[in-house]
């Protein structure tokens, strides 16, 4: 089952057209990657899904056609986005962002055990719980970011470089624990990421952009194994 | 030994007027990232409509919760139709845009009422009780008592509901907010009126004491934004204590410093809020802004 299907998506800052008519197609628990160099159009494609954009074409999520719709109705239907840089709020302390993570659930009785599986997912957060966001390395402000988007329960996780001016083992790090999130929820997921070794640890399949258009579709092994794009796309 | 008693007295009397005008500023400021300097004259608008009530014979008790729950949509109005187009740019705009909105409520309640004082009758009776030989006014002290429970509340909103979270996280960052699924808009809308309700609470509470003027607070609000910047912009607490100590401390140097007496004594506050800055820039109570990069 297709959970979000974009078809001939557009988008614009002001007069700047950066989607020139995007496709793509996340399944039902699936990980799809979008790579592609320094403006292409990864993080607008991300933000005309979570509405922060003006878009024209069709995004449908769950049959139904989303465009157009503030950011924290996306969030309310289920698709939750970290945002490139720190997505946290920074004068809120780590309990209380993932508290605010969790501010459309109705099930209010799990979220203290939501809250102990975050702490136990990313364990740099354990000793910070008291600590406000902004005082956190950007590593902790990464997985908070990550762990305040799992807090809603979504059904789709839109993630925007979470290895964004990181040390690479911490990248790493965040890595693993968003694949082990992965397993252990089943939450699909849609990653933007320059590191492509980082996105084919998380992808089964991607599709890479150029100037705004798809440009070439694949599973991960056989975009792993192609070297032009490699060069070109993903820096080596 | 007495009069010493009584100048405390009357201090934290007018303290907590200040501290009144002073919770609104930090409710907003808590709610929406801004400062508002229009806080006291929509005090004033809502003392205005609580008078414009009673002159219609109402009982004063249900003008002014007339005056109070009104006060909830224009504060939720102004936030809607007039700050919002500002909450995007530059937050500086936004509160110029608040020192203007100030000016034109004061203008707008001349106006309706002129700028002639109008008595405003006191919710509490007029008589006085003496404590440890000063004498206390009913009225101070169930002002004061009402703004220590109107704080207590405060505190325990911010601190302990959803809905305060929800309020600081869209202070905070409004957009990111958004991601969590808050509604942005109506939070916003939720804040600026529980803010001006409060103002209205301050109003109605002064009123008979000052009595009403389209200026009656703008004297109050200095002190107000001075109570703010002393206790932390982010305590209910702080601002409480710090307006306390601006309305005593005052008065007693108004008295016992002949040099300064009671023309300069406006300038006392400021003379601490200069040094209590250089020693503690975020305020007695209020919590470092820490930003890493």
């Amino acid at each position: 089952m297709t959970l979000l299907e974009l078809s001939g998506v557009t988008a614009s800052y002001g007069p700047v057209q950066v989607l020139e008519g995007v496709e793509l197609s996340v399944p039902e628990g699936g990980s799809v990657g979008i790579l592609g160099a320094n403006g292409a159009g990864k993080t607008t494609t991300l933000r005309a899904i979570s509405g922060t954009v003006r878009t024209g074409g069709r995004i449908r999520f769950e049959g139904r056609d989303i465009r157009g719709f503030r950011p924290d109705r996306v969030a309310a239907l289920g698709i939750a986005h970290v945002p490139e840089g720190r997505g946290t709020l920074g004068q809120l302390s780590v309990r209380e962002n993932l508290m605010v993570g969790a501010y459309l659930r109705k099930d209010r009785r799990s979220i203290p055990a939501d809250i102990e599986y975050c702490l136990d997912l990313f364990p740099q957060l354990q000793d910070r719980v008291a600590s406000r966001a902004a005082s956190l390395s950007g590593g902790e402000q990464q997985m908070l970011a990550v762990a305040r988007a799992f807090m809603a329960k979504p059904k789709l996780l839109l993630l925007d470089e979470a290895s964004l001016g990181l040390a690479p083992s911490t990248s790493k790090t965040v890595y693993e624990a968003i694949r082990r999130l992965r397993l252990d929820s089943g939450i699909a997921m849609l990653v933007v990421e320059q590191n492509a070794n980082l996105a084919f640890s998380l992808v089964d399949t991607a599709t890479v952009l150029e100037t705004g258009r798809n440009v070439l579709t694949g599973s991960s092994d056989e975009l792993r194994g192609m070297d032009e794009i490699r060069r070109a796309y993903l820096g080596g | 030994m007495g009069t010493f008693i009584q100048l405390v007295v009357d201090g934290l009397a007018t303290g907590s007027i200040y501290a009144a005008l002073a919770l609104a500023i930090v409710l907003v400021n808590q709610a929406t990232g801004l400062i508002n300097f229009a806080q006291g004259g929509l005090a004033v608008l809502s003392s205005y409509i609580a008078f414009a009530f009673l002159q219609l014979q109402l009982p004063l008790i249900v003008a002014i919760l007339i005056a109070v729950v009104l006060s909830f949509f224009i504060g939720a109005l102004v936030e809607r139709f007039l700050l919002r187009r500002f909450e995007r740019g530059d937050p500086d705009t936004a509160v110029v845009v608040t020192i203007g909105l100030l000016t034109l409520v004061t203008g707008i309640a001349a106006m309706i009422w002129t700028y002639n004082n109008r008595a405003f009758p006191s919710l509490f009776p007029l008589t006085s009780v003496e404590i440890l030989g000063a004498v206390v006014s009913v009225r101070s002290l169930a002002t004061t008592v009402t703004i220590v429970v109107i704080m207590v509340v405060l505190q325990l909103l911010f601190l302990r509901t959803k809905l305060g979270l929800a309020l600081r996280a869209v202070a905070d960052n409004p957009a990111s907010a958004a991601f969590s699924g808050l509604p942005v808009g109506r939070l916003l809308m939720v804040g600026w009126g529980l803010a001006a309700t409060l103002g209205a609470v301050a109003g109605v509470l002064v009123a008979p004491q000052l009595t009403l003027t389209p200026g009656m607070l703008d004297t109050a609000l200095v002190y107000a934004l001075a109570s703010v910047i002393l206790g932390g912009l982010s305590s209910p607490v702080g601002c409480v204590v710090a307006a306390s100590a601006i309305g005593v401390l005052e008065n007693l140097v108004a008295v016992y410093v002949p040099l300064i007496g009671h023309d300069l004594k406006i300038a006392v506050p400021f003379a601490l809020i200069f040094v209590i800055l250089i020693l503690r820039p975020q305020g007695l109570f209020g919590r470092k802004v820490v930003v890493r990069v």
